[in-house]
C-alpha cells in the first residue's frame, strides 16, 4: 500500500511496489479516460525552487488529467521563499492547503526534509545533482514497455554523469533488479559520484567506466543519453571543453545493436543529432509520455485513489459519473 | 629528547595519527581544562612512524565515539595509581548526529541550518559514513 507514502529516493519503493505502480500505469495507458475523474477535488502543491519546463508540465498534466487540480510557483522569486523562508516553514503551510507536495530544489536533501515536516506525500522532483526518483519511474516503465523486462540488461550511461541526477537515480534502481549491468561513458572529469560505483561494487555488480561511447555502443540494450548541464559546472571554461565530448550520431548508431534503444530525460542540446531522431530507436519523445503516465499512476497510488482490483477497473467509469451527478458536476 | 612525565590518575590517548591530536585536543574542550593535560605531538612510534598522544591528569568522562570519528586506531588507557587498568578501543557508531558535518556545499543542510547532520555508517572497515540528505561521503581521519 503506497497511500501516505513519499517518494524521496528511487529505491524508497520496492521492485513489487513500484509494479504496482507500472501495473496501474499500463491500465491508464490502455484506457486514460477512464481514470478522468479518479481524483477529483484532489489539488497537488508544485514547489518548483529552480526552473523546470517538463517535468512540471509533466506532474501538472498528470494531476489534471486525473481530474485534480494544481497549485504551486516555478520559481522562488514569486514566493515566500524570496523572504526567507526555511523549507520547514514552507511546507508546513503549503501542507495546510494541498493533498500532495511535488518538490524540485537547487539543494541536494531539500524533498528529505520537506518529507520531515510534512504531513502529506512529498515527491522528489529532482534535487540539485542529487536524484530524480519520478524520472527514474518514466525510464524504468519505458524500459519495461518497450523491452519487457527490467532484468539482465546492459545499461550505458552517457555523457554527464557526475552532476546528471537522472542517471544516479536510474543506476541506483535499475541495479536492483538481477542481471543487469552497466557501462558508464564520460570523461574522466565527469564521472559518476564514488558513492554511485560504491552501491555497485558492495552489491557485487558489473561495471565499467570507459572514456569513448563508439567503442561499448555495440554491447548496449539501452543507451541512455544524458545533457551536460551548464547550470552544475562551477567554471565556463570546464563547461565549454567538455559539452560537445559525446554527440550520438547516425554513424555511432549504425554501430549499436538493432533492439538497442536511446534513450534522455531531455531536454537535449546538442549531444543527439537531429538525424537519429527518425531511428526506430529513438525513444526519447515517447519516454515523455510515458513520464506522464507513470506520474500519473504515483499520485493516484500515493493518494490512494488506486484501484485496489487493477483486473476489475471498468466499473470506475461509471462510478465516477454517479458521483459527479451527485455532486452536480456535469 | 622531550620527556613528559607519567600522570597518576587520568586517561591517556595513544596512538593517534600524527596530526590529528590537535583536532582531538579541541574537540574534547582540553584548551579550557582546569587540570594538567600534555598533548604530545609527532613523538616516534614503532607502529605508525610518528604519532600523537594525549595525557590528561584527570578521570573525565568523554564521548569515545567522537575520538573514533577522528581517528578510529586511537588506544584510551585508563590510568589509575600510575597504571594501565583498562584499554579502550573506540567503535565506530552505526548514526551519528551533529559530529560530522557534511562538505558538499549543494547539500541542503549547508542552507537549512535548523535540521541535524546526520550520517550513517555505510563501510565500517574504511570507515565511511553517508550523509542523510545527499548522500555524501566522509571518511573517518581524512580532512
Amino acid at each position: 500500500m503506497l497511500k501516505g507514502r513519499h517518494l524521496l529516493d528511487p529505491t524508497d519503493f520496492s521492485p513489487g511496489e513500484l509494479d504496482e505502480i507500472f501495473d496501474f500505469a499500463d491500465q491508464i495507458i490502455q484506457s486514460p479516460a477512464q481514470f478522468n475523474h479518479l481524483c477529483d477535488s484532489s489539488i497537488l502543491a508544485t514547489l518548483f525552487y529552480e526552473p523546470s519546463t517538463r517535468t512540471r508540465f509533466s506532474f501538472e498534466t498528470a494531476m489534471l488529467r486525473l481530474g485534480g487540480n494544481v497549485v504551486g510557483f516555478s520559481e522562488p522569486t514569486s514566493s515566500s521563499v524570496a523572504k526567507g523562508e526555511s523549507v520547514a516553514d514552507t511546507i508546513r503551510t503549503v501542507a495546510c492547503y494541498a493533498d500532495i507536495i511535488v518538490m524540485r530544489h537547487p539543494k541536494e536533501g531539500a524533498p528529505r526534509i520537506a518529507s520531515q515536516y510534512s504531513p502529506v506525500p512529498v515527491i522528489n522532483a529532482g534535487d540539485g545533482g542529487h536524484l530524480h526518483p519520478t524520472q527514474t519511474l518514466t525510464d524504468l516503465l519505458t524500459i519495461r514497455s518497450v523491452k519487457h523486462q527490467l532484468t539482465g540488461l546492459t545499461i550505458g550511461c552517457c555523457g554527464d554523469l557526475k552532476f546528471g541526477r537522472t542517471v544516479h537515480s536510474l543506476i541506483k534502481a535499475t541495479s536492483r533488479y538481477p542481471g543487469n549491468k552497466f557501462i558508464l561513458i564520460s570523461p574522466k572529469e565527469l564521472r559518476v559520484p564514488d558513492y554511485v560505483t560504491a552501491d555497485l561494487a558492495a552489491k557485487g555488480i558489473a561495471y565499467q567506466e570507459v572514456e569513448r561511447l563508439d567503442e561499448v555502443i555495440g554491447d548496449l540494450d539501452i543507451l541512455y543519453m544524458t545533457r551536460v548541464q551548464k547550470e552544475r559546472f562551477f567554471n565556463e571554461d570546464d563547461y565549454v571543453r567538455l559539452k560537445d565530448v559525446y554527440i550520438l550520431n547516425a554513424d555511432k548508431m549504425r554501430l549499436a545493436r538493432k533492439d538497442m534503444i536511446v534513450m534522455h530525460p531531455l531536454p537535449r542540446v546538442g549531444e543527439i543529432a537531429y538525424e537519429v531522431d527518425d531511428d526506430p530507436r529513438a525513444y526519447y519523445f515517447k519516454q515523455a509520455k510515458f513520464g506522464m503516465y507513470a506520474r500519473m499512476a504515483l499520485i493516484a497510488e500515493l493518494l490512494g485513489k488506486a484501484p485496489l482490483d487493477l483486473e476489475n477497473t471498468s466499473h470506475l467509469g461509471q462510478k465516477d459519473a454517479r458521483d459527479r451527478k451527485a455532486r452536480g458536476v456535469s | 629528547m622531550l620527556t613528559i612525565t607519567s600522570i597518576r590518575n587520568g586517561i591517556v590517548i595513544d596512538h593517534i595519527r600524527a596530526g590529528l591530536g590537535i583536532r582531538m585536543f579541541y574537540q574534547l574542550g582540553l584548551d579550557k581544562a582546569g587540570y594538567s593535560v600534555a598533548l604530545i605531538m609527532n613523538a616516534a612510534s614503532t607502529r605508525l612512524g610518528r604519532k600523537d598522544i594525549i595525557k590528561i591528569e584527570n578521570n573525565v568522562d568523554f564521548d569515545v565515539t567522537m575520538l573514533a570519528l577522528i581517528d578510529p586506531n586511537v588506544t584510551i588507557n585508563v590510568i589509575e595509581d600510575e597504571h594501565i587498568v583498562r584499554k579502550v578501543k573506540p567503535e565506530l557508531p552505526e548514526r551519528v548526529e551533529d559530529i560530522i558535518t557534511c562538505k558538499n556545499p549543494r547539500c541542503v543542510t549547508s542552507v537549512e541550518k535548523y535540521v541535524p547532520q546526520v550520517f550513517t555508517l555505510v563501510n565500517r572497515e574504511l570507515g565511511q559514513y553517508r550523509c542523510q540528505y545527499c548522500d555524501e561521503i566522509y571518511t573517518v581521519g581524512q580532512d
